[in-house]
C-alpha cells in the first residue's frame, strides 16, 4: 500500500466511533463512504475540535453517517434534520453543525425545512448526497429521479420532473451552494472545507451512486461504471457557462455555483437583538 | 415589606411566566389559535434574559428545534393547539425514546381537524396520552385557573427534567384566554429541578445507562461527552439494536422510570369530600364550574364534593378509588364526548353509578348545568 494511502485511512480511523458496531449499513461500493471520507479529511484539515462538531441527520442510507462519526450526533426523524439542527445551532451558536441528508430526506419530506433553513441563512453546512432514489426502503422514486428513469415506484418510467437542489437552495437564500460528485473527491473535499468555513447556510450537493437500486433498475452497471459516468458527465461551471441548455442535458455542472459572503446570518442577527434587550433597550 | 408581584395576566401569558420561572431559555413555535399569545409572549421576554425564540415553518419543525435545543442544554418549550399537536406527535415520540426533556403546551380547541379554532374543548385529553405511535408512558398536567397555569407549567418543566421526558400541559381556550389577578412566585419560592448531569469522565460515559430510578444522567452537546442520539430503539450506548435483551430493558425503562414514581407526579385537589355521597370529578376549566356547583349544592344541604385532577397522565387510579369508596355516585363533566370518563369507568367498581355531563359544541360547562345534572342524579 502506498504511504499516502495509509496516512489517509489512519485519519479516517481516528474519527470513527470506537464502540460502534461495524460494518456500516451501506452496500459495498456505496458512494456514501467516499463522502464520509472526504468529510473526515476536511474536518481534520480544518482542525475542528470534535466536541465542537455536531452531525445531524434524518432517515435514509445517507442519514446513518453521523452514527459512525465520533462527534456529537443526532440521528432524527425522516426529513426533519434541518429543523433539529436549527435548534442545536440556535442553542449553541459556537457549535459547528453539519447536516447529512439524502435527496428524499431533504427534498421530499424535508423540503419545507430545507427552503426555510436556506431562507434564514442559518450557519449550518448541509451535505446532500444525491443518488436519485430511495435506497433504504428499496429503490423508490425520489424528487431527483430524472424524468423517464426507472424505480420500483416508477416501473414504466418516471412521469415527474426532478428538483435541482442547488438552484432551489440559491433561490431560497442559501449563501454558499456547490456541487460535486463521488468521482471528484479532491474537489469535494475542498468544497466541504469551504462550506464549513463559510458563515451562513451552505449546501454541498454530491452526486453519488446507488448501484444496488438506481444503477440496477436503469442498467447503469456496477459502482465503477456509475462513478465513471459521473466523470464523463460532469462539467465544470466555467465550461458549462459556454454551453447551450441542449448540450448540458444529462450533465452535472460542478463547482462552487453560488457564494455570498455579505449575507447576514440568523444567529448573529438574533444575538444583536439579545444584546440590545439585555442592555435594557426599549421596545418600539 | 416587599410588594407581592400582583399581576393581571392572561392564561397563555401566565404560562410563559411559569416557564420563565422554571428556567425556559428556548421557545420554538408556530402561530395557531388559541395558543398564539404563548409564542408572542416568549418572543418578547426571552431576548431580555439571553434566551432564544424562533418562529419555525410549521409545528413539526417547532418540536424538532425544541428537542435539538434541549439536547444542547437549554430548557425548551413549544405551544400549539389541536391541529399543531397532531403534527407534532411523531416527534414527541422521538422525545420519548431519546428521553429528551421538553414541555409542549396544548391550548385545546374543538376538533377534529380545523374544528372550532376559537372555541373551548378538552377533546385532546386522550391524544396527550396516546398521540404518538408505539409503547410509552406519558405525563400530562391540566391547570384550571390562570394562577394554576403558572404553578402547573413550573411543575411540567420540573417533571420533564426529573424524568427526562416530554410533558404536555393541557390548557384549554377558556383558561388560555381568561384574565385573572394573580401573584407570581418570588425567586426561590418554588423548587426548580434541573436534569441530572453525568459526573464520570467522557470515556466512561454510558448515555442511556440503567440506573436504580431509570433516569440516566444527561450530557449536553458540547460538554465533552460525544454521544449518539437516535429515534431508533437503542442500547445503553445510544446505538440502534434489534436484540431482545436490549429492546426489553429500553422500553421497560421508559415505562418504569415514570410508573414507579407516580407519587412524585400525581397531583389532585380534593374539596368537600370528607362526607361526600356524590363526587364531581373534573379537570381544566370544568373543575372551576364543578367547584362552584358543589359549593352551591352544599349550601342546599347536599353532600357533594370535588376531585380535581391536576395530573391527568399517569392517571391517578388509586387516589380516585380511595376517595370515592363511600360515594353513591360520581359525576364527570368534560368538554368532549367522554374521554377521561373511560378511565374512571376502568378503575371504579361496576356497582357505582357514573354519570356524565358532556359538552362538545365549543362552549363551557356552567355550574348551573352541573347542578341540573346533580338534581337528576339525586
Amino acid at each position: 500500500m502506498p504511504v499516502v494511502e495509509k496516512q489517509r485511512s489512519d485519519v479516517i480511523l481516528q474519527y470513527l466511533r470506537p464502540k460502534k458496531k461495524f460494518p456500516s449499513v451501506w452496500c459495498p461500493g456505496c458512494g456514501n463512504g467516499i463522502v464520509m471520507g472526504a468529510l473526515i479529511r476536511a474536518i481534520d484539515k480544518l482542525g475542528y475540535k470534535r466536541d465542537e462538531v455536531c452531525c445531524v441527520s434524518g432517515i435514509g442510507c445517507t442519514s446513518r453517517m453521523p452514527v459512525y462519526l465520533d462527534f456529537n450526533s443526532l440521528h432524527t426523524a425522516h426529513g426533519r434534520a434541518l429543523a433539529f439542527a436549527t435548534g442545536v445551532k440556535f442553542a449553541q451558536p459556537n457549535m459547528k453543525v453539519i447536516v447529512i441528508t439524502g435527496d428524499g430526506d431533504a427534498l421530499a419530506i424535508g423540503g419545507n425545512h430545507f427552503i426555510h433553513a436556506c431562507r434564514r441563512n442559518i450557519d449550518i453546512t448541509t451535505i446532500l448526497i444525491n443518488n436519485f432514489i430511495y435506497g433504504m426502503t428499496g429503490g423508490q422514486g425520489s424528487p431527483t429521479t430524472p424524468a423517464g428513469a426507472f424505480s420500483t415506484t416508477t416501473p414504466y418510467g418516471n412521469v415527474e420532473k426532478q428538483f435541482d437542489p442547488c438552484g432551489l437552495a440559491q433561490a431560497a437564500g442559501a449563501s454558499f451552494v456547490g456541487r460535486s460528485t463521488v468521482f471528484h473527491t479532491p474537489q469535494m473535499e475542498k468544497m466541504i472545507m469551504a462550506a464549513l468555513e463559510h458563515k451562513g447556510f451552505s449546501l454541498v450537493e454530491v452526486i453519488a451512486n446507488c448501484h444496488t437500486y438506481y444503477g440496477r433498475l436503469n442498467k447503469q452497471g456496477d459502482p465503477v461504471a456509475m462513478v465513471n459516468s459521473f466523470k464523463e458527465n460532469a462539467v465544470m461551471l466555467g465550461k458549462a457557462q459556454t454551453m447551450t441548455p441542449d448540450q448540458l442535458k444529462g450533465k452535472y455542472v460542478i463547482g462552487t455555483l453560488h457564494e455570498n459572503k455579505e449575507a447576514t446570518e440568523f444567529c448573529d442577527e438574533y444575538q444583536k437583538v439579545v444584546d440590545v434587550r439585555m442592555a435594557g433597550g426599549k421596545a418600539r | 415589606m416587599p410588594t407581592p408581584k400582583r399581576k393581571l395576566l392572561q392564561g397563555n401569558i401566565a404560562c410563559v411566566q411559569g416557564a420563565l420561572y422554571a428556567g425556559m431559555r428556548f421557545f420554538a413555535g408556530y402561530p395557531i389559535t388559541p395558543s398564539t399569545e404563548l409564542a408572542e409572549g416568549s418572543s418578547r421576554e426571552l431576548p431580555k434574559i439571553g434566551g432564544r425564540f424562533i418562529q419555525m415553518e410549521d409545528e413539526i419543525a417547532s418540536i424538532a428545534a425544541v428537542i435539538g435545543a434541549s439536547v444542547s442544554g437549554l430548557k425548551s418549550m413549544t405551544a400549539t393547539s389541536g391541529p399543531g399537536y397532531s403534527l407534532m406527535v411523531e416527534l414527541i415520540g422521538y422525545a420519548y425514546i431519546t428521553e429528551t426533556p421538553c414541555v409542549i403546551v396544548n391550548v385545546q380547541r374543538g376538533g377534529p381537524s380545523t374544528g372550532l379554532p376559537t372555541k373551548v374543548s378538552q377533546s385532546d385529553t386522550m391524544q396527550a396520552r396516546w398521540g404518538t405511535h408505539g409503547d410509552y408512558t406519558a405525563i400530562a398536567v391540566a391547570p384550571s385557573t390562570v394562577a394554576d397555569t403558572v404553578t402547573e407549567t413550573i411543575r411540567a418543566f420540573n417533571l420533564a427534567e426529573r424524568f427526562r421526558t416530554p410533558v404536555t400541559v393541557l390548557l384549554d381556550e377558556v383558561i388560555g384566554h381568561s384574565r385573572e389577578l394573580i401573584t407570581l412566585p418570588e425567586p426561590g419560592e418554588v423548587k426548580i429541578y434541573n436534569r441530572v448531569k453525568p459526573t464520570v469522565p467522557p470515556e466512561q460515559f454510558v448515555p442511556f445507562v440503567m440506573t436504580p430510578n431509570g433516569v440516566s444522567p444527561m450530557a449536553s452537546y458540547g460538554e465533552g461527552y460525544r454521544y449518539n442520539v437516535t429515534g431508533l430503539t437503542h442500547d445503553t450506548m445510544g446505538f440502534s439494536t434489534n436484540r431482545a435483551d436490549e429492546i426489553f430493558p429500553k422500553l421497560d425503562k421508559l415505562r418504569n422510570k415514570i410508573m414507579n414514581y407516580t407519587d412524585e407526579i400525581t397531583k389532585i385537589r380534593v374539596e368537600m369530600m370528607d362526607d361526600a355521597e356524590i363526587a364531581f370529578i373534573a379537570y381544566g376549566s370544568v373543575a372551576r364550574a364543578s367547584l362552584q356547583a358543589a359549593t352551591l349544592a352544599r349550601q342546599a344541604g347536599v353532600k357533594v364534593g370535588v376531585i380535581q385532577l391536576y395530573t391527568i397522565w399517569p392517571f391517578p387510579d388509586k387516589e380516585i378509588q380511595q376517595l370515592t369508596e363511600r360515594c353513591k355516585a360520581v359525576i364527570v363533566g368534560e368538554l368532549n364526548m367522554g374521554q377521561i370518563v373511560t378511565e374512571i369507568r376502568r378503575i371504579l367498581p361496576r356497582e357505582l353509578p357514573i354519570h356524565t355531563m358532556q359538552r362538545y359544541d365549543g362552549d363551557i360547562l356552567t355550574p348551573m348545568q352541573l347542578l341540573e345534572k346533580l338534581q337528576e342524579v339525586l
